[in-house]
C-alpha cells in the first residue's frame, strides 16, 4: 500500500533514485547499521524490482518490512524497521 | 554433422530443449516424404496426407486423447492463443478470463487483446489461491477460466481439474511447460503444447479441444485438412514432433525419477552452500526438471554471464538484464526475490556429474560477483 509522504519518521534515508536492480536492496543492506535497532530506514528507488526485492530481503534478513509512501518528486520510498543486528 | 552443439553445461531445456534422438531420423526421412500438400489427391500428396494423419494419431495416443481434438499450430503460442480465446469467443456467458498471476505470457497477452482480465493471486509457492479462483469463476461475466498445468519459471504444479467450476465456465490450461513430461490434467475444455519444449522441433504447437467443447475460431478460418488449423502445414516438423512426444511419453517415468532427484540436489546443496539464498517453487508437486533459486546482492545478469563462462547455460528472471528493466512477474506475484535469480532445467540425459559441477562452481562465483560490490 502507498502511504502519503512522511507517514514514516526514519531515522536515514537512502537516495538510489538512479540505481538499477539490485542496487537499492544492497545499499539498503550496507547502510542497515548506521541507524539503530527499533528505527526506520528508507530506500527511494525507480527501480521496479525494489518493491518486490525489499520485503523480501526483510525476510530473509530478519527486518520488518513496514510499508511504502512516495516522496515529494514522486519517488516511491520503501521503509525498513530494523529490528536486529 | 551430427555431433550435438550444445554440451552438458546446457541446463536451460525449459527454453528449448535439443532434439530428441527419436525424432532425427523421422524428421530426415519425413523432409522428403512429406513435402506435399496433404489436400491434394495425387500420390505425392496422399503421402504427406498419411504423414500427417500418422502424427495427429500418435500425437492423440500419447496424451489420451482423441485424434480429432488436436490441431497442430505454428507454435505453442499460437496454440495458447487460438484455444483460449476460442473458448472465449464461444462462451455464452460473457468475456472475461479467470487466469492466476503467475500465467505464461502468451496467455496474458492472449487475454489482453481478445478477453477481459480477472487476475487471481498465488501464494508463495507459487499455487493460486483457488477459493479467489472459484469466486471469481461463478461471477456474472466469467466466460472462461485459465491455468497453466505448471509453472515456466518456477516448475510448481497447479491443481488444474481440482476446482469445482459451474458447468459453463470451461477451463483453458496452458500446457507448455509440462506436456509430454507429466499426464494431462483432467478438467479442461481447451489445451496447449509446444513441441521444442518437450525435444520437438520449434515451429510445432499442439492444441487440443475437447469434443464437446463450446469453442469458436477467433481467427480468419482456412480450408485445411482440420478445421481449426490455418496454413499450410509443416509435415516433417510435426511428424518429428510426435514421435519425439512418444518417445519422451515412454521413458518419462526413469527420466522424471533421476531429474527429481537431481532437483533435490541443487535445491540442497544450493541452500546449504550459498548464503542468503532463496529456493522458490513448491519443494514438492513440481516439474520433475526444473528448479529456480535467487541470490541476494547478485546481478541477474552477471550471473547469467559468468557462470556463461564456467560453461554453463542457464536461464534468469531477473531484472536488470540488457532485455527487459521489469522482473519477473511470476517471481514479484509470489514475493520471493527477483534479482539474482537462476532458473535451471535439466536435459533428459543430464547427469549428477553435471549438477554437482554446476553446485561446485555456484559458491564461487556468487561470492565474487559480490564481492564486486563489497558484500
Amino acid at each position: 500500500m502507498i502511504a502519503p509522504h512522511d507517514e514514516y519518521e526514519v531515522a536515514l534515508e537512502l537516495d538510489c533514485r538512479d540505481l538499477p536492480c539490485p542496487m537499492p536492496v544492497i545499499e539498503l543492506a550496507r547502510h542497515l547499521g548506521d541507524v539503530e535497532v527499533g528505527d526506520l530506514l528508507a530506500v527511494v528507488a525507480h527501480d521496479p524490482a525494489a518493491a518486490v526485492d525489499v520485503p523480501a530481503w526483510c525476510r530473509m534478513k530478519g527486518q520488518v518490512y513496514v510499508g511504502a509512501d512516495v516522496t515529494d518528486d514522486g519517488a516511491p520510498r520503501y521503509v525498513v524497521r530494523r529490528v536486529k543486528a | 554433422m551430427t555431433a550435438a552443439p550444445t554440451g552438458p553445461g546446457d541446463l536451460d531445456s525449459a527454453s528449448s530443449a535439443p532434439l530428441h534422438p527419436a525424432a532425427r531420423e523421422v524428421l530426415l526421412a519425413a523432409l522428403d516424404r512429406g513435402y506435399a500438400d496433404p489436400r491434394r489427391l495425387h500420390r505425392a500428396g496422399r503421402e504427406a496426407r498419411l504423414l500427417l494423419d500418422n502424427a495427429r494419431e500418435a500425437t492423440a495416443d500419447a496424451l489420451g486423447v482423441r485424434p480429432d481434438e488436436v490441431t497442430f499450430t505454428p507454435s505453442g503460442t499460437h496454440a495458447v492463443h487460438l484455444g483460449l480465446v476460442g473458448l472465449v469467443r464461444g462462451s455464452r456467458r460473457g468475456d472475461g478470463v479467470v487466469h492466476s498471476a503467475v500465467e505464461h505470457s502468451a496467455v496474458r497477452h492472449a487475454v489482453a487483446w481478445g478477453a477481459r482480465s480477472l487476475e487471481v493471486g498465488v501464494m508463495g509457492d507459487g499455487r493460486v489461491h483457488d477459493g479467489d479462483l472459484v469466486e471469481n469463476a461463478v461471477s456474472p461475466g466469467t466466460g472462461v477460466v485459465a491455468l497453466q498445468t505448471a509453472n515456466h519459471e518456477v516448475g510448481t504444479l497447479q491443481d488444474v481439474g481440482g476446482f469445482e467450476l459451474p458447468n459453463d465456465v470451461p477451463l483453458f490450461t496452458d500446457a507448455c511447460a509440462s506436456m509430454g513430461r507429466l499426464p494431462l490434467p483432467d478438467g479442461w475444455a481447451a489445451a496447449a503444447g509446444s513441441a521444442h519444449k518437450w525435444g520437438g522441433p520449434a515451429g510445432v504447437g499442439v492444441l487440443l479441444v475437447r469434443k464437446r467443447a463450446r469453442w469458436r475460431n477467433p481467427f480468419p478460418g482456412d480450408d485445411r485438412v482440420d478445421e481449426r488449423s490455418t496454413g499450410f502445414e509443416n509435415v516433417p516438423a510435426v511428424l518429428a514432433a510426435a514421435a519425439a512426444l512418444q518417445a519422451v511419453v515412454a521413458e518419462r517415468d526413469e527420466v522424471n525419477v533421476r531429474q527429481h532427484e537431481l532437483v533435490e540436489v541443487v535445491r540442497r546443496r544450493v541452500a546449504a552452500e550459498v548464503p542468503d539464498v532463496e529456493v522458490v517453487g513448491d519443494p514438492v508437486r513440481r516439474l520433475p526438471h526444473l528448479v529456480t533459486f535467487s541470490c541476494l546482492y547478485v546481478d541477474g545478469e552477471a550471473l547469467v554471464t559468468e557462470l556463461e563462462r564456467r560453461g554453463f547455460g542457464i536461464a534468469s528472471g531477473s531484472a536488470c538484464t540488457a532485455s527487459t528493466l521489469t522482473p519477473s512477474h511470476v517471481l514479484e506475484a509470489m514475493g520471493v526475490l527477483t534479482h539474482g535469480n537462476v532458473r535451471l532445467s535439466f536435459q533428459r540425459d543430464t547427469t549428477r556429474a553435471d549438477v554437482d559441477a554446476f553446485c561446485d562452481a555456484l559458491p564461487g562465483v556468487v561470492a565474487e560477483i559480490r564481492s564486486r560490490v563489497g558484500l
